[in-house]
C-alpha cells in the first residue's frame, strides 16, 4: 500500500530489507548499471588479489538503499535526495542489512517531507555505507 | 599505494571543465536489467502495467539508476562504459580506485523512453589518509543529466578514490 503522510513519526523505522548478494548478482548489477570493473567479479585481477577477495559494488549498496527507500514509499512518494558514504568493503555472499529511520518530517510550501538516515550493516554488525534520504510525500 | 601525493597546478586547472556530452537511454529493458541487478521484486520497476496502475508514463527508473550510457567501441571507456574522454584527464598516475561515496538530487521523475544527455566535470579535489591503502586522492565528479526536453532532472556527485 503506498505511504501516507499519517502512517510514519519522527522516528519511525522503515522496514529492513536483507541481501547477500553473490557473484552472480554482482554480474546482474554490473550488466544492468553498465560497470564492469573487474575488482566486483574477477578474483584474479591485480586489485582483488590485493584485497584478498572481489568486493562488491559501492553502487550496489547505494541502489540497495534506494530499494529500501523505494520498498517503504511503495510509490506513494518519490525521492527529493539519496546520498552514502562507502566506509567499508562488503564481500560476496555475506548477510547485510539495510534498515532506516525517519529524523525529520515537516510541510514546506505545500509539500510534505520526510528526512531518514539509512544504514547498510554487515554481518558483524558495522554500518559500512551510512546514507540519508529526503523524500516526498504525496498524500 | 603512493607515499605521498600532491595536487598540482595542472590538476587544479581541470576543476570545473566540462566533459563531452554523453547520451544515455533509459529503455523497458535497461530499467529492467537494472532493477533485476538490484534484486527489486516492486512489478513496478518491471511490468508496464503495474508501472502505470502505480501512475508513471512507463516503467520508473529505481532510485540511482539515471540511464545505461550508449557504448560505442574505441568512443567508450571499455569498464565505465561512459566516454572515454571525460574531459581533460587528471594526470595523477595512481593505478587504483575505490568508490568514496555518492549524492543524487533529482528534480523530475525519470522514465522508460526517456534520452538523458550528460555532461560532468571534476568539482573538487582532496587528499585523505586511509588505515589501508595510505593517502588517497579524492576526486569529486559533479554529472548533470538533462532529458530529451532540456530539463535538468538529475544531479549526481560522486567521490572517486585514488591510490
Amino acid at each position: 500500500m503506498p505511504l501516507s503522510w499519517n502512517a510514519f513519526d519522527e522516528g519511525s523505522a522503515l522496514p529492513e530489507l536483507e541481501k547477500k548478494p553473490g557473484v552472480t548478482q554482482l554480474v546482474k548489477y554490473a550488466a544492468g548499471g553498465g560497470d564492469f570493473n573487474p575488482l566486483h567479479h574477477d578474483f584474479a585481477f591485480p586489485q582483488s588479489k590485493a584485497l584478498g577477495s572481489i568486493i562488491i559494488h559501492g553502487r550496489f549498496k547505494y541502489a540497495a538503499l534506494g530499494e529500501l527507500v523505494s520498498n517503504w514509499l511503495d510509490h506513494g512518494g518519490r525521492i527529493r535526495s539519496l546520498s552514502c558514504q562507502y566506509r567499508g568493503m562488503d564481500l560476496p555472499d555475506q548477510p547485510m542489512i539495510l534498515g532506516g529511520e525517519v529524523k525529520r518530517k515537516w510541510e514546506e510550501n505545500g509539500e510534505k517531507l520526510a528526512e531518514v538516515e539509512l544504514f547498510a550493516k554487515n554481518a558483524s554488525g558495522k554500518n559500512t555505507t551510512p546514507g540519508s534520504a529526503i523524500v516526498v510525500i504525496d498524500a | 599505494m603512493a607515499d605521498k601525493i600532491e595536487i598540482t597546478e595542472k590538476m587544479r586547472a581541470v576543476l570545473g571543465v566540462e566533459s563531452e556530452r554523453w547520451t544515455h537511454e533509459v529503455t523497458t529493458t535497461s530499467v529492467r536489467a537494472f532493477a533485476r541487478g538490484v534484486g527489486y521484486t516492486d512489478p513496478v520497476y518491471f511490468d508496464e502495467a503495474s508501472a502505470k496502475a502505480a501512475g508513471y508514463r512507463s516503467l520508473p527508473c529505481p532510485p540511482t539508476y539515471l540511464g545505461t550510457p550508449i557504448f560505442i567501441p574505441g568512443k567508450s571507456n571499455d569498464t565505465f562504459s561512459g566516454p572515454k574522454n571525460t574531459g581533460p584527464g587528471l594526470d595523477h598516475g595512481l593505478k587504483n580506485v575505490l568508490d568514496g561515496g555518492t549524492e543524487t538530487e533529482y528534480f523530475a521523475d525519470i522514465c522508460a523512453g526517456d534520452t538523458l544527455s550528460v555532461t560532468s566535470c571534476c568539482a573538487d579535489l582532496s587528499i585523505r589518509e586511509s588505515k589501508t591503502t595510505g593517502q588517497m586522492l579524492i576526486v569529486t565528479t559533479e554529472s548533470t543529466y538533462t532529458n530529451q526536453e532540456g530539463k535538468v532532472v538529475a544531479k549526481q556527485r560522486g567521490q572517486g578514490l585514488f591510490y
